[in-house]
């Protein structure tokens, strides 16, 4: 079981979250062109350790948490608040 | 991870061992007609040594005693190659194999970090099937299965194919519709492909619950004759020993460090055990692609996923065809030893982790009982877990990238078992001649940067 330490509930099982994939800043769509828009909706890093991903407990508050994780081992480190424009 | 039992240390085909058991049990009784027989077999010479397996085969080891060769050899780690290709599963050596054969290109080294075929082909339910959704996927895994058909012969090593049926499971208006789009884009190929009913489902799979008393009933299928299962531990000791005997050279336990490049173009690898020179680099990874296409600095549009199975305990013959929902997310099908495997969907987050997870169990066991709520008394045998690379579109990514000579079979999703055989075909011919054969054309990365996407997410994203 992963536990994530949801800022708003606390710690709850990810299966009551649905992952939304790695937090990356969106390139602004009035401005990027076609290849740098796709690349924004299809490139992952997809690291083999600590990532940045967003989570939504939808299962809890409903919201969205920004979650540092280890893709390895699963480990959860810092679960905060997502901001902007989520 | 119980697929996956043999050290690295020790490959020996699946004969092989049989034969060594063979020596150390027989040695006394026949020793001197033994002592005898194997001076006339060495004297006879090497070139009469029996390097197929055939019933004449068996029958003169078992009285000469004379152990069995390995399938394959251990060689030194050499410093130059003509390609080199990383990853040791089916793809990998089915490249190397094809490489061999067909186009004469010997002198290739296939690197694997652990051991032959101990990744995702190691790992793999073995269901093979082609009634794709695209005409490029039904194209490609139609080849594929026509190769699986004749690859026992080809290898000479019995890769069990068992053309036993596969049915996905229609629970609804919208699944029907689905799949009469794929029989028809498979009819369209030569493939066999049809909806049936809920009563041709009910006497194909004796077993399933075809009551309108089930939470999601049955309301027909998609009925594709021609697929079933193949023997995927067989199919990379097959491969292996087959490009063995070409000159193809497999290192097990050699880990690629980095792909150093000059300008653009490839001009080598760095492993745990040596430095090689090369021109041509071959990711043919599951669960690595990402990782393996960082050391040449190129993003890829994948999302590592782990995909887990169980078995449970064997049992006589109870399901003949392999049984997919994608409703009910779960497939079903039945061993030749008798276990049922179950398999679903991937995990739903990106991980490298190969744990299996408690509540897969749970989820996989309670959507097999709303399938066929009699195998309740039966008990899980053991779980696994493997890697998927997951693409956007549920397509691989098959061909050259900007890195001159670093050249990509990756990004099979669930699905690369089932097309092993064509892609090793296609990537040796693009390997040997540089020219992308028609078949993968569609499948390049450039499609992602121009927007062509091949949308397999109707048929390949259901639960397998
Ligand atoms: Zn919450």
């Amino acid at each position: 079981m992963i536990l994530i330490p949801c800022p708003h509930c606390g710690p709850r099982n990810a299966s009551e979250f649905a992952w939304k994939g790695e937090h990356r800043p969106r390139p602004d769509p009035a401005r990027a062109s076609p290849a740098e828009w796709r690349s924004y909706l299809y490139h992952r890093a997809n690291p083999c350790g600590w990532t940045t991903e967003v989570w939504f407990h939808r299962a809890g508050c409903r919201r969205y948490v920004t979650v540092e994780r280890h893709t390895l081992t699963n480990e959860v480190r810092r679960a905060v608040p997502a901001g902007g424009e989520r | 991870m119980a697929l996956a039992s043999s050290a690295w240390t020790e490959p020996t085909g699946f004969t092989g061992t049989g034969g060594r058991e063979k020596d150390g049990v027989g040695s006394t009784k026949a020793e001197s007609r033994g002592a005898r027989l194997g001076r006339v077999a060495r004297a006879v010479g090497e070139a009469t040594r029996p390097r197929r397996y055939s019933a004449g085969a068996l029958v003169a080891h078992g009285v000469t005693g004379r152990p069995w060769r390995p399938a394959w050899r251990h060689h030194e780690l050499g410093s130059t190659y003509d390609a080199v290709i990383v990853g040791a599963g089916v793809h990998g050596l089915a490249t190397a194999y094809h490489l061999a054969r067909d186009h004469g290109v010997r002198k290739v080294a296939v690197l694997d970090k652990g051991y032959l075929g101990g990744g995702s082909s190691g790992r793999t339910s073995g269901i093979v099937w082609s009634n794709y959704l695209t005409p490029e996927g039904v194209r490609f895994y139609d080849r594929s299965l026509r190769l699986y058909g004749e690859l026992s012969g080809e290898l000479n090593f019995n890769v069990m194919f068992s053309p036993r049926g596969h049915l996905t499971l229609a629970h609804s208006d919208a699944s029907l519709r689905a799949m009469r789009w794929r029989a028809e884009v498979s009819k369209l190929h030569g493939v066999d492909s049809e909806v049936v009913g809920p009563e041709e489902v009910r006497r194909l799979v004796p077993l399933a619950d075809v009551s309108s008393r089930a939470r999601y009933p049955i309301m027909g299928a998609l009925y594709h004759p021609s697929g079933g299962t193949v023997r995927h531990d067989a199919v990379n000791w097959g491969y292996a020993r087959a490009a063995d005997a070409l000159g193809v050279e497999i290192h097990q336990g050699t880990e690629v460090l980095a792909i150093s490049t000059a300008g653009d173009r490839v001009t080598g690898v760095t492993t745990n055990r040596g430095e090689v020179s090369t021109p041509v680099v071959v990711s043919c990874t599951a669960g690595w692609a990402s990782l393996v296409s960082d050391m040449v600095g190129l993003s890829m549009p994948i999302i590592t996923r782990p995909l887990q199975a169980a078995v449970t305990e064997p049992v006589q013959v109870l399901l003949d065809a392999v049984v997919v929902s994608g409703t009910l997310d779960v497939q079903v099908s039945q061993t030749d030893r008798g276990e049922l495997v179950l398999g679903a969907s991937p995990d739903p987050f990106a991980s490298y982790s190969m744990r299996g997870s408690l509540e897969f169990t749970e989820e996989v066991a309670g959507r097999v009982l709303q399938l066929m709520p009699s195998v309740a008394p039966m008990r899980l045998l053991r779980q696994w877990s493997g890697l998927c690379d997951i693409t956007p579109d549920l397509s691989p990514i098959m061909g050259p990238t900007p890195v001159e000579g670093f050249l990509v079979d990756v990004g099979w999703g669930t699905n690369g078992f089932m097309a092993g055989p064509a892609a090793g075909q296609a990537m040796a011919e693009l390997v040997a001649t540089s020219r992308t054969p028609e078949l993968m054309a569609a499948f390049d990365l450039a499609r992602f940067a121009e927007g062509r996407l091949v949308e397999e997410r109707d048929a390949a994203g259901v639960g397998h």
